[in-house]
C-alpha cells in the first residue's frame, strides 16, 4: 500500500494531495449519538419531508382556505341568520375556526402516525437502517415525533394566519391556538403511533381507524355546534376526544371564550397527559420491537 | 484501480494504522492481531425454536470471516447479535471488547453493516442516503460532502448520485448500501448475503470491492450459502446447521479434512443411477448416489473413471473436478430441502 501511495505520488508530482478525509473516532460516534440522536433522525425525517414540500405547503394553505370559506362564509351565513346568540355571542365564523384548525392538526397527526410507522417497520423497513447505526430505538421514534411536531406546528402556524385573515381571531392571544392545535396532534397521534408499532400485519387496520375513529371524533367533538348541543348519550365522544380539548382550549385563546378555570386545567392536564403517555408506549414498543 | 478507489484504500490503511498506532511495530514481534469479536456459547432461542445453540468463535483483526449454512441454520440471527440489535439468550459475546447489549451505540459505532434486506432511504436522492446515514455517526457536514463523492466513485454509483434510490437495479442499491455502511470508516464489516439476488455481473463487481476493503484491513464478516462467494472471499469460516457449529477452517481446510481431492461425476440416466451405484462400490474413497447423477469422491478422478469403465459400465456422462465447497456443505448440512 504504502509503494501504491509513492506511485500516484510520483505519477502526479504537480499536484499536493489532499489532507485525507478522517471520519472521527468510533468513541466520538457513539458520544454525539447518545446526545443528539433523536435530533438527527428527526433531520432524516425533515429531509424526506422537504422532497414532497410543496404538497405540505399547499395542503396547509388550501385546507383552512376552502374550510374556512365553506363553513365559516357558506355555512354561517345560515347559521348567523338564524341563531344569534347560539354560539356565545360570536360568529359562526369565529366559533368553527378553532375547531377546524384542531381538527387540521389532528388530521395531519393521523397520517403522519400511522402508515410512515408501518413502512418503517415492516414496507421499507426505514428504521432497520438508522437501527445499524449507533442511533436506538427510543431515538428513532422521538426523531420522527419531533420532525413531526414540526410539521404541525408550521401547519398550524400558516392555518391561524388564514383565520386572522379572514378575521376570525379577535384576541390578541389567538396564535396560541398553533400551540394547543399540535398538542391536540400529539395527545391524539402519539397513542395511534404505539398501536401503529405494535402491528405487524396490515389489515386495513388504519382505515378502520380513520372511519371509526377520526371521523366520529371529527363530527363530535363540538367541532360545528357545542358539544352540549348532543344528547347525552353521546356527549362521552367528545370528553375523551383530543378535538374536543384542544377545540375549547383553542377557542379561549382566539376569541376569549368564557369558561370555568378548571375546565381549561382539564383540557391542558387531559391532552399533555395522553401525549406523554402516548410518547411513552410509543419508546416502549420501539423497544420491544427492535431491540435495545 | 480508479484514482478513488486507492485513495479510499490509503485513508482505511492510515485510519486503521492512526487508531492502531502499536500495530506495525506489534506486526514485527507478535503476528498474532487482537481479537475483535469473540463469541462464547452464544445461544439465541425464540420460545422453542433454538435459532443459534450454543456456538463459540473468535475473530482476529483483519481477517475475512464467514458464516455459511442454509436457510434458517442461525446465520442471520448471529448477524444481529453481533450487530447489537439482536438479545441473545444467554452466551458472552464481545465486539471490539464491548458488550454489544450494554454498548449498543458503542459497538454500533465500529461496525458498517450491510443487511440482508437493503433498507434504504428510498425518498432521499443517492448521496443523500449516504450524508444522511453519515448524521446518525454524528459526522460533521464538512466530512460527509467530500466522503460521500469518494464512496459513491469507490461504488461506481458517481453518475447516480442525483438519481432517486427507486431508479437503480438490484446491483446499484447492494453497492450503495455497502458505500453507506463505510461513511463512518468502519474497521468491521458486517455483510448478510450481501449479492443474493443478484445476476453475475454484479455480484463479481461487489467481490472486487469487498476485496479491496479486505487488501485494506477491514475485517469482514460475510454470511452467504454461495459457495464460491466464500471460496472467494474468506479466509476462514465456520459451516452452521441448525444453529449449530459443523465445521471450522479455511475453505482449503475444510476441502481437505471433509471432502476428497477430486470428484467424478457420473450420469447413467435417471433410471439406472440406483441400481449401477450398487455395481460402482469400492471405487474412490466414498460414493454418493443421487436421482440424476453418481458422485464418487476419489484422489484421482481420472484413475477412478478408468476402473468405472474396467468394470465394463459405460456412463452418459463423466466429468473429472477439483472437490469444492459445496461438496463440504452439502456432506455437513444434508440434501434434503430446507424451507
Amino acid at each position: 500500500m504504502i509503494r501504491r501511495q509513492l506511485t500516484d505520488q510520483a505519477n502526479n508530482p504537480s499536484t499536493t494531495p489532499a489532507p485525507p478525509l478522517r471520519a472521527h473516532s468510533p468513541e466520538v460516534s457513539a458520544a454525539r449519538a447518545r446526545r443528539w440522536g433523536a435530533f438527527f433522525y428527526a433531520e432524516q425525517v425533515l429531509r424526506v419531508m422537504r422532497n414532497y414540500g410543496w404538497s405540505v405547503v399547499l395542503y396547509s394553505v388550501g385546507q383552512p382556505v376552502a374550510y374556512l370559506f365553506a363553513m365559516g362564509v357558506g355555512l354561517a351565513s345560515l347559521v348567523d341568520a338564524n341563531s344569534e346568540s347560539a354560539f356565545g355571542g360570536v360568529s359562526y365564523l369565529e366559533f368553527v375556526a378553532p375547531a377546524l384548525l384542531v381538527s387540521a392538526a389532528v388530521m395531519t397527526a393521523s397520517g403522519e402516525f400511522s402508515y410512515p410507522i408501518m413502512d418503517g417497520f415492516k414496507w421499507r423497513r426505514v428504521f432497520y437502517g438508522p437501527h445499524a447505526s449507533p442511533l436506538i430505538p427510543q431515538q428513532i421514534a422521538s426523531g420522527h415525533i419531533m420532525a413531526s411536531s414540526l410539521r404541525f406546528l408550521l401547519q398550524s402556524v400558516v392555518y391561524f394566519v388564514v383565520v386572522a385573515l379572514f378575521g376570525a381571531s379577535p384576541s390578541p392571544w389567538g396564535w396560541v391556538s398553533a400551540i394547543v392545535a399540535t398538542v391536540a396532534a400529539l395527545s391524539f397521534g402519539l397513542p395511534l403511533m404505539a398501536y401503529a408499532a405494535s402491528i405487524t400485519q396490515d389489515k386495513g387496520q388504519f382505515a378502520l381507524v380513520q372511519r371509526f375513529v377520526v371521523m366520529p371524533l371529527f363530527l363530535f367533538s363540538g367541532t360545528f355546534f357545542p358539544l352540549d348541543s348532543l344528547p347525552i348519550a353521546v356527549r362521552w365522544i367528545g370528553w375523551i376526544s383530543p378535538v374536543w380539548h384542544g377545540t375549547e382550549l383553542g377557542r379561549v385563546f382566539t376569541y376569549g371564550m368564557d369558561q370555568d378555570p378548571l375546565l381549561t386545567i382539564t383540557h391542558v392536564v387531559f391532552l399533555l397527559a395522553t401525549a406523554t403517555v402516548g410518547w411513552v408506549l410509543v419508546r416502549r414498543q420501539f423497544v420491544k420491537r427492535m431491540g435495545s | 484501480m480508479s484514482g478513488g478507489a486507492t485513495s479510499l484504500l490509503r485513508v482505511h490503511n492510515e485510519a486503521i494504522r492512526s487508531a492502531n498506532p502499536s500495530e506495525s511495530s506489534l506486526s514485527s514481534r507478535d503476528m498474532n492481531p487482537p481479537t475483535v469479536i469473540s463469541a462464547r456459547n452464544l445461544t439465541k432461542a425464540y420460545g422453542d425454536l433454538t435459532a443459534v445453540d450454543n456456538i463459540s468463535f473468535d475473530v482476529p483483526a483483519g481477517e475475512s470471516f464467514g458464516l455459511l449454512g442454509p436457510n434458517g441454520a442461525g446465520k442471520s440471527t448471529t448477524m444481529k447479535m453481533i450487530g447489537g440489535v439482536s438479545q441473545r439468550t444467554s452466551g458472552a459475546l464481545t465486539i471490539m471488547g464491548l458488550d454489544p447489549e450494554s454498548h449498543g451505540p458503542e459497538v454500533r459505532a465500529h461496525l458498517g453493516v450491510v443487511p440482508q434486506q437493503d433498507n434504504l432511504d428510498e425518498e432521499l436522492r443517492v448521496r443523500e442516503n449516504l450524508i444522511v446515514y453519515g448524521r446518525y455517526f454524528g459526522l460533521p457536514l464538512s466530512y460527509l460532502r467530500p466522503k460521500a463523492d469518494e464512496l459513491l466513485e469507490f461504488a461506481q454509483l458517481t453518475d447516480k448520485a442525483n438519481s432517486k434510490v427507486d431508479a437503480l437495479s438490484g446491483g446499484m442499491k447492494r453497492r450503495l448500501t455497502i458505500a453507506r455502511s463505510l461513511i463512518n470508516e468502519p474497521r468491521i464489516l458486517l455483510l448478510d448475503e450481501p449479492t443474493t439476488g443478484l445476476d453475475p455481473q454484479a455480484r463479481h463487481i461487489l467481490w472486487d470491492r469487498l476485496f479491496r476493503l479486505k487488501e485494506s484491513g477491514v475485517t469482514l464478516i460475510l454470511t452467504t450459502h454461495y459457495m464460491d462467494e466464500a471460496e472467494q472471499l474468506c479466509d476462514r469460516l465456520i459451516v452452521v446447521d441448525k444453529g449449530r457449529i459443523m465445521a471450522e477452517g479455511s475453505p482449503a481446510a475444510l476441502i481437505r479434512e471433509h471432502s476428497s481431492r477430486e470428484v467424478l461425476e457420473l450420469r447413467f440416466g435417471s433410471e439406472r443411477n440406483a441400481t449401477i451405484g450398487v455395481e460402482l462400490q469400492g471405487i474412490g474413497e466414498r460414493l454418493e448416489t443421487l436421482p440424476d447423477r453418481v458422485l464418487i469422491y476419489a484422489h484421482d478422478g481420472e484413475a477412478a473413471l478408468e476402473q468405472v469403465t474396467a468394470r465394463g459400465l459405460r456412463p452418459m456422462t463423466s466429468l473429472v473436478r477439483r472437490s469444492s465447497l459445496e461438496d463440504v456443505f452439502l456432506r455437513l448440512t444434508g440434501r434434503s430441502l430446507v424451507d
